[in-house]
């Protein structure tokens, strides 16, 4: 993967910068050595790392404020990070940038049942968002996998969605108002309590920006009342064509599930052989869940069941408590890291119109032949948004060459159905060259003129998203 | 100026020497612009709909009536329940999608299940320069570049003359009834709505007619499961008094399309705040009729003046939708926000030909 050369003379004003910096931050919140900052060579896409000139760690808006200043004014590229979850790369750091984390903000600033909100700093996990409500019995919606460790902020940058987003929509549409700050200091309040914008939607241009239009420092995000209960049903079929159908089939019967997940056979057997679920060896398994009160469910499931039952499923298992569902869960729960266990793996999730779903996992099993690479699929299918898991060995030479190769044909092929090259994850540097293959110039030009605005010298987090080629004039700017 | 193709509408942009007034049905004038009417009437039609996939896509120009009745030949709808902006502005015509888009337009749902913009999967547009721009597609999950989709979305035609629009459809309901409580001042009616939001029965609906003295809470979806909710919900209620059970569907399109005032003379502004927050800012109005939605979170106030100076420094935003008071329609923002909205301006139509002075 191509970075931009570091700019030389950042790289000689060290000194001086840190010197900058430590003027504006308490002794803890900067690093500048290099047996310090290299915890923050790279994101949890880790095939690729560089240590960053320094790190910083404030605990304010404030000090952020300070931060970006002293950078602007000195032309010091700043590569913001929340939790460093990013599978994309997006805090991935140049050798010429400070890496500004949020990970001391972790505050609960107001929490509001009546109005249904809380106020969070961004360095605030995901869970504990819920964690601080959940006792009231209420919670926050987007669930990434990463949940546990992921930081509102990054979040926000990525517009991150989760397995449940079918019926309550990925962050942007749980998002009521940001305070954030631009490259040159400017704090903003943008959103708030209320709904909606009264002038330009910016909330939903900054939600998904990856951290190049500014460094957001608080958040009030919506949480919801917890609903009653919620109980998933598992069904097996031979092939991925019915299953598709059956999806269809649920969706167009006015059922909204919570979630709808997808496993093709090779990720059933890989996770049969790890967390011995119980789930039949098939071409395709739907785990299919709703909520409501029990009565609701019942209702709920006997009409998906009566669906699942004319297509003649291989198998299908209603669960009766919270133990049988856990199990249906299990194995979905433990697909990646069923996978890890095979083999190093590369997790794509370009999404599809769920109508080419059948087609397009055929394409990928005959890619995969051709790569001489193994392959295995989770899917979120109600939302067509695909993840599929590339078996490769790291510590062969050529490898994850061959399997970045592979990923991309299987992003060309989501674009040429009418998908696209990410759902939920974001393009960072992984699927920034791939770009062209969605975009014409001038839907790049059109994006780019975003950053323009918000961020003129391109000093923030400039070498994602966009093609390098595409991007080279501004970032010489 | 009706242009039939995409392409022919970016060459009388290119050609364009004036100011353009951007219009779709022509029902929805709120703001004001001035400029050759260049009209999407000769845009239309449904390019894609998948009922399984929950997706349909359509040029900018087609008539919302279209849109509405092919999806209920699928027993599907626009779950943000767009408003009819003709019962409260008096206009005549028929709302296309790419009007309704482009105010980003949502009715009394919006508090359960979000905004037009919410619902925004892809656009088409025309910028300043005549170039024809994508965003965003036809899925529902994409991550891919920057959301110019919700930029776009509520940006009155500022930015670039939409040319096609996707978006995520919903599921119809088998049936609906909606909880009335009466005689509850605002501040209680408020509190009483934000009970039942806070419960797990997924009300979506929430309003407050004062002048009526009825406080309505909506239940939607299969009926034994409405049945099932409307008595939990009637218990969250208790304290608040006798609760009532109405079927009558018409309460919410009055609700959306704020027909108490359309026979009534005078400025309507819209009001969005928190919901807590709405009954005091209400009292500092001096409003002769008020509408709350959304839980008390929008507020539809008929009075005259200067809305903004009588409310003093608030949280939200306020629209004058109706009316000539000598004011912004919009609200005003602070001045690096207005620095940012004014630069995207100055990026996506350079020569400001797209309904100048509209939002400032």
């Amino acid at each position: 993967m191509q970075m931009p050369l570091p700019n030389a003379q950042v790289l000689s004003r060290k000194d001086q910068i840190v010197t900058r910096l430590a003027d504006v931050l308490p002794a803890d919140a900067l690093m500048s050595d290099v047996a310090e900052t290299r915890a923050y060579e790279c994101d949890a896409l880790t095939a690729y790392r560089c240590p960053p000139l320094a790190v910083v760690l404030p605990s304010t808006t404030a000090q952020v404020a300070a931060v970006l200043k002293i950078c602007h004014d000195m032309g010091v590229p700043v590569v913001p990070r929340g939790a460093g979850t990013s599978l994309a790369g997006g805090a991935l750091p140049t050798a010429d940038c400070v890496i500004l984390g949020v990970a001391r903000m972790t505050d609960v600033i107001e929490t509001n049942y009546g109005d249904r909100y809380i106020r969070v700093q961004t360095g605030r996990t995901n869970l504990s968002v819920t964690g601080a409500v959940e006792a009231d019995g209420f919670f926050y919606a987007p669930d990434p996998s990463s949940q546990l460790a992921c930081a509102i902020a990054g979040n926000i940058a990525m517009n991150s969605g989760g397995a449940h987003c079918l019926k309550y929509g990925v962050t942007t549409n749980n998002l009521l108002g940001v305070t954030i700050v631009t490259m040159d200091g400017t704090v903003m309040e943008i959103g708030g309590a209320h709904l909606d914008a009264g002038n330009l939607d910016l909330l939903g241009l900054i939600c998904g920006s990856e951290g190049q239009l500014g460094v957001v420092t608080e958040a009030t995000l919506r949480i919801l009342p917890k609903p009653e209960g919620a109980r998933p049903v598992l069904m097996g079929y031979d092939s991925s064509e019915v299953a598709g159908q059956v999806v269809t089939d649920i969706i167009k019967a006015g059922i909204l599930p919570v979630a709808i997940e997808f496993m093709d056979r090779p990720c059933i057997e890989a996770t049969e052989a790890f967390a011995k679920a119980g789930y039949p060896i098939c071409e395709a398994l739907l785990i299919v869940e709703v909520e409501g009160s029990p009565a609701e469910i019942d209702a709920q499931l006997a009409l998906i069941m009566d669906i699942a039952r004319r297509h003649n499923p291989v198998e299908l298992r209603e669960a009766k408590d919270a133990d049988e569902a856990g199990r249906i869960w299990l194995g979905r729960k433990s697909a990646f890291g069923a996978m890890g266990q095979i083999n190093d793996y590369m997790c794509l999730d370009g999404t599809i119109p769920v109508s080419a779903l059948p087609f397009v996992l055929r394409r990928i099993g005959e890619m995969s032949k051709e790569y001489g690479l193994d392959v295995g699929n989770v899917f979120h299918a109600g939302d067509g948004n695909m993840h599929p898991l590339i078996l490769f060995d790291a510590n062969k030479p050529g490898d994850l060459e061959l399997c970045e190769a592979f990923g991309a044909d299987i992003l060309k092929l989501c674009v040429e159905v009418g998908g696209c090259l990410t759902g939920e994850h974001g393009v960072g540097i992984e699927k920034r060259d791939l770009m062209h293959v969605q975009f014409a110039a001038a839907d790049l030009e059109a994006q780019m003129a975003v950053k323009d605005v918000f961020d003129p010298l391109w000093l923030l987090n400039a070498a994602k998203v966009f093609p390098l080629d595409s991007s080279a004039p501004r970032r010489a700017a | 100026m009706t242009p039939e193709t995409e392409d022919a509408l970016a060459q009388m942009v290119v050609a364009a020497t004036g100011p353009l007034r951007i219009v779709g049905g022509g029902t929805r004038p709120v703001g004001r612009s001035t400029g050759a009417a260049l009209s999407l009437a000769g845009m239309t039609g449904i390019t894609l709909y998948e009922p399984g996939a929950l997706t349909l896509v359509a040029r900018a120009g087609t008539p919302l009536a279209e849109i509405e009745a092919a999806l209920a030949a699928e027993n599907q709808r626009l779950a943000f329940e767009p408003m009819d902006h003709r019962v409260l502005l008096g206009t005549t015509g028929a709302p296309t999608i790419g009007g309704m888009v482009a105010a980003n337009v949502s009715g009394p749902r919006r508090i359960a299940v979000g905004a037009c913009r919410d619902f925004m999967l892809g656009v088409r547009f025309v910028d300043g320069a005549g170039q024809i721009i994508k965003n965003g597609g036809r899925v529902m999950k994409n991550v891919t570049g920057y959301d110019l989709v919700k930029l776009m979305t509520g940006s009155y035609g500022t930015l670039g003359v939409l040319t096609e629009v996707s978006l995520k459809v919903m599921p119809n309901v088998e049936t609906q009834v909606t909880l009335v409580l009466q005689g509850l001042d605002d501040a209680r009616a408020v509190a009483a709505m934000a009970a039942a939001m806070s419960s797990p029965f997924e009300v979506t609906g929430a309003a407050h007619d004062p002048a009526a003295g009825r406080t309505m809470l909506r239940l939607e979806g299969f009926a034994a499961s409405v049945d099932y909710r409307a008595k939990a919900l009637a218990g969250v209620l208790a304290p608040f008094g006798a609760v009532a059970i109405e079927d009558d569907a018409t309460i919410w399109a009055a609700i959306r399309d704020v027909a108490a005032f359309a026979d009534k003379p005078g400025d309507v502004w819209r009001l969005s705040v928190k919901p807590s927050d709405a009954p005091a800012l209400v009292a500092k109005a001096g409003a002769r009729g008020v509408i709350y939605d959304w839980a008390g979170g929008l507020v539809w106030l008929l009075c005259d003046g200067d809305l903004r100076a009588r409310l003093g420094d608030f949280a939200g935003h306020a629209t004058l939708v109706r009316g000539t008071a000598d004011v912004p329609v919009f609200q005003p923002e602070p001045a690096p926000i207005a620095a940012l909205a004014a630069g995207l301006r100055a990026k996506f139509d350079p020569r400001g030909i797209f309904n100048p002075g509209m939002m400032g």
